[in-house]
């Protein structure tokens, strides 16, 4: 891998924190603000069903994660298992796709 | 004093010795007197015992230091020593470490001027209130000891990585208007095994005898190569 893909794994890793360090604040303040007085199914299902706003966050949410966390993993792997290489790099593109496509099925769970 | 000292290569083993304590005394009169009374094959390393050299660097009670500039008042503990070859280089005897990877990192990061001017030309002509000198001026007083690159965590578990010294002179040409070769040294000092790779421990800062911060240079050249890239010119 050149050392531009590695300075641009390295920009998209730094770029989607800061991303997330909004996300995860905005998920945690809707959660506290959202059980209130319990917590339903058909409750959470109305605030989000239909919701484009909603949609779109959660979106953005999980573009984020499958960006920051294949990239960490990356250095991780090659620190502390000395995995590294093309078979590393393979490995994590797939459990990138993985978490893209199971977060965008929760997403479109609760919207559709 | 109980000295404990590390005997053998990579494989080896601590050899206990006791050593009288003296007024001032320092880490380096207490090896010197290992060797010159007690085993003269003992194989260790020094020169001006002043802190000029960079090369009497040991990890002493665990923790890289000077061994010249470092007083057995300040690290003894309950009078007892250990003394160990520096971390992260291969040792070829005793206290001794193979320094040649070390070196080559700085090469390796394109630690060598490259001006424009000849000989011929007036001086360069640079205000020492400059940003940029100011920049340098932080961190051109490194003596290349390897103290930093033994304290670092990152050189341990990413042999490849360049290393703190390494990405610190580089910065320091990065920063230097005189230089010509920026783009070519931010190229060899980004990604994985580059300045890319730390973790900002910071263990190169708080360990170097003169106060440097490596890790800020670090930081300087990940600005500089985000720069670049954005711009097309890495």
């Amino acid at each position: 891998m050149s050392f531009r893909t590695q300075t641009t794994l390295w920009i998209a890793q730094r770029a989607s924190a800061a991303v997330l360090a909004l996300c995860v604040v905005v998920h945690l303040v809707t959660i506290i603000y959202a059980v209130r007085g319990g917590l339903t199914a058909a409750e959470i299902l109305e605030r989000t069903r239909g919701n484009v706003a909603w949609f779109a966050f959660y979106s953005l949410f999980v573009l984020a994660v499958t960006v920051h966390a294949p990239i960490g993993l990356r250095t991780v792997f090659a620190e502390w298992l000395g995995w590294s290489g093309k078979s590393r790099d393979w490995f994590l593109l797939i459990f990138a796709a993985a978490l893209a496509w199971m977060g965008m099925r929760a997403v479109v769970g609760v919207f559709a | 004093m109980q000295v404990s000292v590390w005997r053998g290569a990579e494989q080896g083993a601590f050899q206990t010795f006791e050593v009288p304590r003296h007024a001032s005394q320092t880490v380096l009169d207490v090896v010197t007197y290992i060797q010159r009374k007690l085993d003269p094959t003992l194989a260790y390393r020094y020169a001006c015992r002043v802190g000029m050299c960079g090369s009497c660097a040991m990890t002493v009670n665990g923790v890289p230091r000077w061994t010249c500039r470092t007083h057995i008042d300040k690290v003894a503990v309950n009078d007892k020593l250990e003394i160990a070859p520096l971390r992260n280089l291969p040792v070829i005897r005793d206290l001794v470490t193979d320094m040649r990877e070390f070196f080559d990192k700085w090469a390796r990061a394109r630690g060598e001027f490259h001006g424009k001017t000849t000989r011929q030309e007036d001086f360069a002509r640079i205000s020492p209130e400059s940003e940029n000198r100011k920049q340098v001026d932080a961190g051109i007083e490194c003596i290349g000891c390897g103290v930093c690159y033994s304290a670092c965590d990152v050189v341990s578990w990413n042999p490849d990585y360049l290393g703190p010294a390494a990405l610190n002179r580089a910065w320091t040409l990065v920063k230097d208007e005189r230089d010509v070769r920026t783009i070519e040294r931010l190229r060899a000092v980004a990604g994985d095994a580059g300045c890319h790779a730390c973790h900002t421990h910071m263990s190169c800062t708080e360990r170097c005898p003169k106060h440097l911060s490596p890790t800020a240079a670090i930081a300087g050249l990940k600005r500089e190569i985000m720069k670049a890239t954005l711009k097309g010119e890495l």
